[in-house]
């Protein structure tokens, strides 16, 4: 697999990185027993930090996304199931509902976008505190 | 969490009140900064921030005219003991254009104990740069391999690189900080490297911590990926920015429509009321505090 790191964006490398692998291993391109490449691999691939590498393979690890063995090599397991179609279908209808509503009270596509990115970060930021107290 | 690990590591350098002083200007003042083991950190600042003179302090050559440095544990000095530990490369990259790369190979294992020759000449090989040919003859960035190879071949468990990539091609730069990020991933966390720049941009993925130096002050300090947490944009109404404890502004812009404030975050939750919160990339940040620091010397000249 190939990774491929922006610098403009202002999300952290390593999130990149297990997002650009959580995102192979939904559309498929990476399948269960597929082979990551090495830490040092992905170093000389993309001029990266290893302590960088590391700590991305370790949360992709600890989401159960990938599995190390040791002395082999690290390599893709079973993605962890997603909720039952249904689930997703409730959830995209109430999205689409809050959509209209926004409509209604005048707002447009950007506004609506930038207030769904609010809810979202607030939301992170929360996980984040949490993280950091333990 | 990352607190909880940060705590437990080692400093490579830690170094408190430390300034150089020449005559009546001070290159560095009142410096305090923090390098955990085994990090890759990059120390930027634009020209005349002080970023050589720290470095120089940080080897030996140079004595600090206030305050002090513990690098590895120890006072930098003169020592071979402690010199041993440490691979610096000057800015010009000091190294005999008549002589080749074997050449300098040979004199470093004369010198040093501790030289491996193999890992020297494999480097160069798998760079594909010849060993045999006068290095006044080969391109910068095949300089730079070699002043990083021989740095490297001492087997130090500090790196002080002085602007290692300003003079190089793009192509080169990349090539020499994919050596430099292997280095790091082969000495797994025994390696601690400081490299300075005037820019952040080229640096930032082999980076985890960046320091950055605006004239001969230390600006800011810490773990890149916090940095990121811990900056943001506000974009709001035109008018001041409300007063709060939340952050601290690092810099405002104003339009006859719109504000922006580069704010740090004191906790990471964050909502003023009209106000939208934007995440900004770490070069943003850097020129945040370097142009900081500008307008604070601009209206100190001013009042003088």
């Amino acid at each position: 697999m190939i990774f491929h790191i922006s610098s403009r964006s202002g999300v952290p490398p390593y999130l990149q990185i297990v997002q650009q692998v959580k995102q192979d291993i939904r559309l498929g391109l990476l399948e269960e027993g597929d082979k990551l490449p090495a830490v040092r691999e992905v170093v000389t691939m993309i001029a990266i930090n290893p302590n960088t590498v590391v700590k991305a393979y370790r949360a992709l690890e600890a989401q159960g996304y990938i599995e190390k063995r040791s002395g082999i090599g690290t390599f893709a397991s079973k993605p962890p199931p997603a909720p039952p179609p249904g689930v997703q279908a409730a959830l995209l209808a109430k999205l689409n509902e809050w959509i209209a509503e926004t409509k209604a009270a005048g707002l447009d596509e950007e506004a609506a976008e930038a207030l769904f990115t609010t809810a979202l970060r607030n939301k992170r930021g929360e996980s984040h505190d949490a993280s950091s107290t333990n | 969490m990352t607190q909880a690990v940060q705590t437990k590591l080692k400093y490579a350098i830690e170094t408190s009140g430390l300034g150089k002083r020449y005559r009546s200007f001070w290159a560095l003042k009142d410096c305090a900064v923090t390098v955990p083991q085994g990090s890759v950190t990059a120390l930027v600042g634009p020209n005349g921030a002080g970023k050589t003179t720290l470095l120089k302090l940080l080897v030996g050559l140079n004595r600090p005219s206030a305050g002090a440095a513990v690098v590895l544990g120890q006072t930098p000095n003169q020592t071979t003991e402690y010199l041993s530990e440490i691979g610096y490369l000057a800015q010009e990259i000091p190294l005999y254009s008549q002589f080749s790369a074997a050449d300098h190979f040979a004199m470093g294992a004369h010198l040093d104990p501790r030289w491996d020759n193999d890992l020297a000449v494999k480097r160069l090989n798998e760079l594909k740069i010849p060993l045999d040919r006068p290095v006044g003859k080969l391109s910068g960035g095949q300089r730079a391999q070699v002043g990083l190879a021989m740095a490297l071949a001492k087997k130090p468990r500090l790196l002080l690189l002085d602007e290692p990539v300003a003079a190089l091609d793009p192509l080169a730069r990349v090539d020499f900080l994919t050596s430099l990020a292997q280095a790091a991933a082969d000495a797994d966390g025994e390696l601690t490297v400081v490299m300075s720049s005037h820019l952040l941009a080229d640096l930032e993925r082999v980076c985890d911590h960046v320091i950055i130096l605006a004239s001969g002050e230390t600006q800011l300090c810490d773990d890149i990926e916090q940095v990121l947490k811990t900056h943001k944009l506000l974009v709001g109404p035109p008018g001041a920015l409300p007063a709060s404890n939340e952050y601290i502004v690092i810099k405002e812009s104003r339009s006859s429509t719109a504000a922006h404030a580069l704010v740090r975050l004191s906790s990471l939750r964050i909502s003023v009321p009209g106000w939208h919160v934007r995440d900004v990339d770490i070069e943003e940040i850097v020129l945040a505090y370097m142009g900081q620091s500008r307008d604070a010397a601009t209206s100190e000249g001013a009042a003088q």
